[in-house]
């Protein structure tokens, strides 16, 4: 069980957007940026509140890569795979993250629940290619040689 | 309104809501996997495509029909495209086609022979998931599945349960319940809709006749059985019978054969129900009991009122279902030692149209002293089935009469096979005669369908001067329309018949598939029918009913007809 605090971050969002079926993405997405997840108890919660199924809302939330039932670390590093990206060899950036902390393509997120990589379609940003998004920022033109100093940066902002 | 020519020939049409409807009823039928007429038109499978005078290809399901419209359904590039279709469905399918439930009656093995495929060029690299055994009356395999969409509709369109949906994405898309649960555990009402709808094996029925087999070999063993209303007008059309006929006695006939001991009808306690149903209807009536009273034969709509409208669940009638009256009584009949001199123990199998009963068979309220009443639920399939396997030549076999004393029921028994019967029959042991107009009148009260079909039907009759307020109504949907109005009070009503299935048992989840959901009609009025060649045709002048109630039953009925508790599940 979620604490009750949950549900009411869950009421006031619902609230802000109306309890109506064409609210759950909405409404999803807040609650996800504010808990860098969605609790699947929260995502029961809004179903029932807005009048669709929980198997609707579970189909709407699968669907979508966005998003995810699981933690998220604190830094979500997006390393973009479309096809200028991956031409340009962005799966070997991939491969570095993931042996840098100790990721698989199963495990996304680190045990200190400070990373979590994945992989995404296209950034928009295909001049800048190979191009990764940690959190908002963008890393253009990386090379696997770059993602162990921008890990050891991002671990010393930690503090 | 218009003319539209296909494949050279011209063709009237008027308000079909689709271009493929037109072509169908013009007397071609292209498959489809996805397309059900009852349901959202869905456009998934793309296998009713057609080509235009332009060279336009379009999937005709989802195509508005316009007059002068050309269209062509069987050229060499529809056919390449059919074909293709079908070949990548089967290549990504778990082709276990000789093993499976739904061997030869399965619409992908029809359309691969259809296609004429003969090769398959694609590997299967998908993963294959566990099965899952959850539920008491369905077994879901994700490997068989096309991904249609049928169950996801007709669970959330006509029954308003929603229970599966479409979860993931892309080649990782799979039909599941919420968080990918076990069915079981789900808010499904194990009505087993989405096992009809479905066109493989991916949904199919939980098999119980292994152990009925087993009791049916041991020497120390009675086995005894009941045959529902509805399982009659649907048992022949596998055996190439004309749908809707009744064959009751021939499949009376087949289980005697199999070694089934004693063989009832489960009609004879529909008429028990009935006396029971009328008689609490009528207590609450004039003691100012909770009402309306809902209907408790149907136990899926037992659980969904369970899972929806709990506020409800005083309101549901009290009796036992007609299978759980008539296994209790016959368990008591043979525990008295009596009837049972060799003291053998006694196994009930119970033949019902309907995969919801093997739920209702477990639930906590079907034990009578501590055992399970009913011990094995078949459904009308399972039953064709083990048929099938002893080689007994159905067509020639001689007709049976099921045996006494629990095998005589009257018309109102019979019609409880279809949604509106149970009323019907209560109306009948309310209302005084039995003469041929005053049962026409009953009929033509409202409780059946008029000219056109009808899901939802609304009348009131007249009953010591008192205007009773009825609603009839199949489908779970509806139950759910009409149970919001109640319970905002838009909407009163003293007495509410609830069937799960559209048009009642006899579309039941556990019946023989019909090739075109609106054959339905063909076993309603095979009901009709039937009830028609009844002698008796009221529950309160069946001899052996009131033999029963003035004998064997006395100071038993709470014990045997009644639910000691409402349990959902």
């Amino acid at each position: 069980m979620l604490e009750e605090a949950y549900y009411q971050k869950a009421d006031e969002i619902i609230e802000h957007y109306g309890k109506k079926a064409a609210s759950l993405i909405p409404i999803m997405q807040d609650i996800q940026a504010e808990y860098r997840y969605l609790p699947g108890e929260l995502l029961t919660y809004v179903a029932g509140q807005i009048g669709i199924t929980e198997e609707k809302a579970y189909s709407v939330a699968t669907f979508y890569e966005n998003f995810s039932f699981e933690q998220k670390g604190k830094y979500v590093v997006k390393v973009c795979d479309g096809t200028a990206c991956h031409v340009r060899k962005s799966v070997p950036i991939l491969e570095a993250f993931q042996k840098e902390l100790g990721l698989s393509a199963k495990k996304h997120t680190s045990d200190d629940m400070l990373f979590t990589v994945e992989t995404v379609s296209c950034l928009g940003a295909c001049g800048l290619a190979p191009t990764v998004m940690v959190n908002e920022d963008v890393h253009p033109k990386m090379t696997p040689e770059k993602v162990q100093a921008l890990i050891q940066e991002l671990r010393g902002d930690k503090k | 309104m218009g003319v539209i020519t296909i494949d050279g020939r011209k063709v009237n049409f008027t308000n079909e809501k689709n271009l493929l409807e037109i072509i169908r009823n013009a007397g071609i039928d292209l498959p489809t996997l996805c397309y059900q007429p009852e349901l959202s038109t869905f456009g998934a499978c793309r296998l009713c495509t057609v080509e235009d005078d332009r060279g336009r290809l379009f999937a005709s399901c989802s195509e508005e029909p316009r007059d002068g419209m050309v269209i062509l359904t069987n050229t060499d590039r529809l056919r390449k495209h059919r074909k293709l279709i079908i070949e990548l469905l089967l290549a990504a399918h778990c082709q276990t086609c000789l093993t499976c439930e739904k061997n030869g009656d399965c619409k992908l093995q029809q359309l691969a022979r259809r296609s004429g495929q003969t090769t398959i060029r694609f590997e299967n690299y998908k993963e294959m998931v566990p099965l899952d055994f959850s539920s008491p009356s369905i077994v879901r395999d994700p490997n068989k599945c096309i991904l249609c969409g049928n169950c996801v509709r007709v669970c959330a369109e006509l029954q308003g349960v929603g229970a599966l949906e479409f979860a993931n994405r892309g080649s990782e898309t799979m039909v599941m319940p919420a968080f990918d649960r076990e069915i079981g555990t789900t808010h499904c009402v194990n009505c087993g809709q989405c096992r009809v709808y479905c066109p493989t094996g991916a949904i199919s029925i939980v098999h119980n006749f292994t152990p009925v087999w087993a009791a049916l070999n041991d020497p120390n063993v009675r086995v005894v059985a009941q045959i529902a209303p509805a399982v009659r007008v649907a048992f022949g059309q596998v055996f190439g019978f004309r749908s809707g006929e009744n064959v009751i006695g021939k499949v009376v006939a087949a289980m005697h054969r199999m070694g089934f001991e004693e063989v009832y009808d489960t009609t004879f306690s529909a008429d028990l129900t009935i006396m029971e149903e009328a008689a609490e209807f009528v207590e609450r009536v004039e003691t100012g009991g909770k009402l309306p009273l809902l209907t408790s034969c149907c136990p899926a709509w037992v659980k969904f009122v369970g899972e929806n409208f709990p506020e409800f669940q005083d309101n549901v009638s009290t009796c036992r279902s007609p299978q759980g009256m008539l296994s209790a009584v016959v368990k008591e009949y043979f525990r008295d030692r009596k009837n049972n001199p060799d003291g053998r123990k006694t196994i009930m199998v119970s033949v019902m149209p309907c995969t919801a009963k093997k739920m209702e068979a477990k639930r906590p309220n079907s034990f009578t002293e501590g055992q399970q009443d009913t011990d094995f639920v078949l459904t009308t399939k399972e039953m064709v089935d083990m048929v099938l396997s002893t080689g007994v030549d159905f067509d020639a076999i001689e007709p049976e009469a099921p045996d006494i004393p629990f095998g005589f029921g009257s018309g109102g028994g019979v019609i409880f096979g279809v949604s509106g019967g149970v009323t019907e029959a209560v109306i009948r042991r309310l209302v005084p005669g039995n003469d041929q107009h005053t049962l026409n009148e009953i009929a033509e009260c409202g409780v059946r369908d008029g000219a056109e079909e009808s899901f939802i039907r609304e009348f009131s009759i007249p009953y010591n001067g008192m205007d009773v307020k009825i609603c009839v109504a199949s489908g779970l949907a509806n139950a759910r329309k009409i149970m919001e109005q109640v319970k905002s009070g838009e909407k009163e009503y003293h007495l509410i018949e609830i069937m799960a299935c559209r048009r009642g048992c006899i579309m039941g989840g556990g019946q023989p598939r019909l090739s075109n959901i609106k054959k339905g009609i063909v076993r309603r009025n095979g009901i009709y029918a039937a009830d028609k060649e009844t002698v008796v045709k009221k529950c309160n002048e069946n001899p052996m009913v009131l033999s029963l109630y003035d004998g064997f039953l006395k100071n038993r009925e709470h014990k045997l007809l009644h639910n000691p508790m409402f349990c959902a599940k």
